[in-house]
């Protein structure tokens, strides 16, 4: 029996009188890799706000590790546990790529201000541990040759692998990647698809992809949901998705892989 | 890290040898008292400056009411030592503390305001402290008070500067520095990383504000007055000139734009019918040709620092 | 103060405040024309309707015209004015961080308020009376022909612009303009053309304000626009920044509630009542009465 972690019980997000997302409901487990797919403005990313509180849901129950989401904000829901990353990067384009990391660990930092102020205490061996767990988190995402560059000098596909770095440096337990291969090429897309499998194993941790990208989804997701206009119209493997009259006209017009 | 260490104390220690040729030249006249007001005015511009930038360069949150908190300062520090005859001393404190606590509880319903509307709502509570003040009879009304005896000196604004500025520094350099870094950056991302993007931008607002509380006390014990025309959004603009000029987010800028401006200000208090048109066409020029300001918000380098012998580590040069 | 006195101080304060509201109303817009074109405070627009007012001043006693040549005269001095300070400090900084360009705005506010100090002194002129002050006493109730006047101005002002904005083909660009700077790019509008116009129609509605004042307080000097200008910027955001309607709405509330707050309170809080409506407005309506909240997409 596998060990629950997100539960989505009967969520709505209606905005005006637009029902963005109708009577939802998911449930991830311990160590899995599920995916959300859906045509374009389906409510996949709106499901994803909800999920992240940054928008609360109109309707429905939304529970992580045993704890309510709803009516949370979303840096108290990183800090039960769930982390993401942006389908438009949101890096902290000014600052370092070590300091994008270092910033996610802020969380768990323990020296006070007064400490930091008069640098005294723990502020140097923490500030030492931080610097040196950034480091080898950066060299698993082979950034840590730019660690002191701007990270709006990086390239594309490392921004969005600096973006995955500096998530995981929150110490999630669910992870949820928004079209993380949007941008990339066949190649890079790949890559990535191993990464996140890798990562799965190596964090330990559950991730939620949200991704347009059939082929991705496809190859690397263990169970889908697959949304249409707000519902779901489709849950389940892979293979049974891949075969779904529903979501073959749900896709009609559009690349299925 | 021990290099950290090292690089403060040396840096300690500059400021110590500065500080040593300084009052020298102080004591033995080589520096008159024109210039003796103007480097007090500077160390005190200094001060707003970079507390200024703490909020607006470093946490991005667009401040524009600076003149307010330093007229807190500047009041309430005068009635702990006029109105209550208490030392000099617990005037700095008192005055840090009203300040930075007017700052918490303007900061905490605003800072959910985002650019220009922060921007223009600072503005008007600056401008609301100062009308405030000058209903206020105990306090002197719109004749100002009066009476305060001069306790700052050169000593007194150089090493409260030096501390403000440290404290400043360290806090960039912390977790809770760099938490207003990220808010700066993108405040959605910071959020989604764990950080309470309200309580750091109130913490920055709050420090900030106290520290040009401080810069009051020390103002109105110079010159034996508080005047609430010295507080207007005029001298608001002054600093947020300062900061701006220098380069929002660098600790070097801030304190060079407010040395700078200080400066050609009092050079050009020479010529006090051009002296405005001089400075603001300067400020035009500076501006179209430099709009990141001097430093963008980058730092001077250590190598540079040890040639220009200023005070200041930066948080780029510290990092690495 | 019983009820019959409370009534007849309430509506003459109404009057004066609606004469005044008018002014902040006129500056007001240029604020909200050219914030909502550049998205930049011009903290030197206030600065404009003290320069507006010099002009009229000049065109009344050096030129000897009478009010309306005057108006004229000032309202197109300005307007060159303002596309003037548009090309020069500007213009160059349009792709500049925004902060700069305010900056700049400060210190064109400075240039120009001493600019004047040095050209005209400090010393504040007395605007000569263009028409015999008659005082007007209805009901108990005092009006003034330059009330009148003030109003009246204002509102032909107000329906031009009204009429330039919505009809003609440069208002329907400067609306695309404001609307998305760049769509407005690629359907050919001259971005720049259209800025320079946004200046010169907001600038030569301050001069008007600026006249206006100056014969109703028959005052005039070089630090006159900065206070005006910080209120008529708060009008702005008060009705909405970036709407006409707005910044008509918000100047007249401005000018009604300093009114009721100087005839019954004191005039000493004047100003912080001002200050205390833009705190109020900010934070319980941030987009202005008119305006409409706009979420950032995550």
């Amino acid at each position: 029996m596998m060990e629950e972690l997100l539960k989505v019980n009967d969520v709505s997000m209606v905005f005006g009188g637009l029902r963005a997302v109708s009577n939802f409901n998911m449930q991830i487990n311990k160590g899995e890799l599920i995916g959300l797919i859906g045509p374009n403005g389906a409510g996949k990313t709106t499901a994803f706000n909800m999920l992240t509180g940054v928008y609360e849901p109109t309707e429905g129950q939304i529970t992580f590790a045993g704890k309510r989401v709803n009516g949370k904000k979303p840096y108290e829901v990183t800090a039960m546990g769930m982390a993401r990353t942006f389908q438009n990067i949101r890096l902290f384009s000014e600052l370092t790529v070590i300091d994008n990391v270092k910033i996610a660990y802020n969380m768990h930092v323990k020296y006070s201000l007064p400490e930091a102020i008069v640098r005294f205490g723990r502020y140097f061996s923490e500030e030492e541990e931080i610097t040196n767990k950034a480091l080898s988190l950066l060299k698993i995402f082979k950034l840590d040759d730019k660690a002191y560059e701007q990270a709006k000098n990086l390239p594309y596909g490392e921004q969005r692998r600096l973006e995955i770095a500096r998530a995981l440096a929150t110490e999630p337990q669910l992870l949820l990647l928004d079209e993380p291969a949007a941008g990339m090429n066949p190649q890079e897309t790949q890559e990535l698809m191993e990464l996140i499998r890798w990562i799965r194993d190596e964090f330990k941790l559950s991730i939620l992809l949200i991704e347009h990208d059939m082929g991705l989804v496809m190859n690397v997701c263990e169970r889908i949901y697959v949304l249409e206009y707000g519902f779901c119209i489709a849950n389940g493997l892979p293979e049974e998705i891949k075969n779904n009259k529903r979501v073959i006209e749900a896709y009609l017009g559009e690349e299925v892989s | 890290m021990n290099n950290i260490r090292k690089r403060d104390l040396m840096s300690l220690l500059g400021c110590f040898a500065l500080f040593a040729i300084l009052q020298l030249l102080l004591s033995f006249d080589i520096i008159g008292p024109f210039w003796e007001l103007n480097m007090i005015l500077i160390g005190i511009n200094i001060i707003l400056a970079v507390s200024l930038n703490l909020i607006n360069g470093y946490t991005g949150q667009f401040s524009i009411g600076h003149a307010g908190f330093l007229a807190i300062g500047a009041y309430t520090g005068a009635i702990v030592t006029v109105k209550l005859g208490l030392p000099f001393e617990l005037a700095l404190i008192v005055g840090t503390l009203c300040a930075g606590l007017v700052g918490f509880m303007i900061g905490l319903p605003t800072l959910r305001l985002k650019g220009d509307y922060l921007a223009i709502a600072t503005l008007g509570l600056g401008e609301i402290i100062r009308i405030c003040i000058l209903n206020i009879e105990y306090v002197g009304g719109a004749s100002g008070l009066m009476g305060i005896p001069r306790e700052t000196n050169f000593a007194w604004v150089f090493w409260v500067g030096i501390f403000i500025i440290f404290f400043i520094k360290n806090f960039i350099n912390s977790a809770s520095g760099r938490s207003c870094l990220a808010i700066r950056e993108n405040e959605i991302a910071a959020e989604t990383m764990g950080i309470d993007t309200t309580k750091y931008k109130v913490l920055a607002f709050t420090i900030g504000a106290a520290f040009a509380g401080t810069a009051g006390v020390l103002f109105s014990h110079y010159f034996y007055i508080a005047h609430p025309a010295s507080f207007t959004f005029m001298r608001s603009f002054d600093i947020l000139t300062m900061v701006v000029l220098g380069g929002l987010g660098s600790m070097s800028g801030a304190i060079t734009g407010a040395f700078l401006l200080t400066f050609i200000s009092a050079f050009l208090a020479e010529y006090p019918e051009w002296r405005m048109v001089i400075y603001s066409v300067t400020l035009i020029v500076l501006m179209i040709h430099r709009p990141q300001g001097l430093f963008g918000n980058k730092e001077l380098s250590l190598k540079m620092f040890k040639m220009g012998g200023g005070n200041d580590d930066g948080r780029t040069a510290e990092s690495k | 103060m019983e009820t019959g006195s409370f009534l007849h101080q309430f509506i003459q304060q109404l009057i004066n405040g609606i004469s005044l509201g008018s002014i902040y109303a006129l500056i007001a817009l240029g604020y909200t024309m050219i914030y909502g074109i550049i998205k930049l405070i011009n903290f030197a627009h206030g600065d404009i309707y003290m320069l507006g007012a010099y002009f009229g001043f000049v065109a009344t006693t050096m030129f000897g015209f009478s009010f309306i040549p005057a108006l004229v005269f000032a309202m197109a001095a300005a307007a060159l004015t303002g596309i003037i300070i548009e090309r020069v400090a500007y213009r160059p900084m349009r792709k500049a961080p925004r902060i700069a360009i305010l900056i700049t705005a400060i210190g064109v506010s400075f240039f120009l308020e001493y600019g004047m100090i040095l050209i005209a002194t400090p010393q504040p002129r007395t605007f000569p009376a263009v028409f015999e002050a008659t005082v007007y006493n209805i009901a108990g109730l005092v009006i003034n022909s330059q009330q009148l006047v003030i109003l009246f101005s204002a509102l032909v002002l107000m329906t031009a612009l009204t009429y330039i904005v919505n009809k003609t083909k440069v208002g329907k660009a400067m609306r695309a303009v404001s609307f998305d700077t760049d769509a407005a790019r690629l359907m050919g509008i001259d971005i720049d053309r259209i800025i320079s116009m946004t200046f010169a129609l907001g600038s030569a509605l301050a001069a008007a304000a600026g006249v206006l004042v100056g014969v109703y307080y028959n005052s005039i000097d070089p630090l006159m626009g900065m206070l005006p200008g910080m209120k008529a910027f708060v009008a702005a955001v008060l009705g909405g920044i970036g709407i006409i309607p707005g910044a008509m709405l918000g100047g007249l509330i401005m000018g009604v509630v300093e009114a009721m707050v100087s005839g019954f309170f004191s005039s000493t809080f004047r100003d912080a009542a001002a200050f205390g409506i833009l705190i109020l407005i900010l934070l319980y309506r941030p987009a202005g009465l008119l305006g409409k909240n706009i979420r950032e997409k995550v």
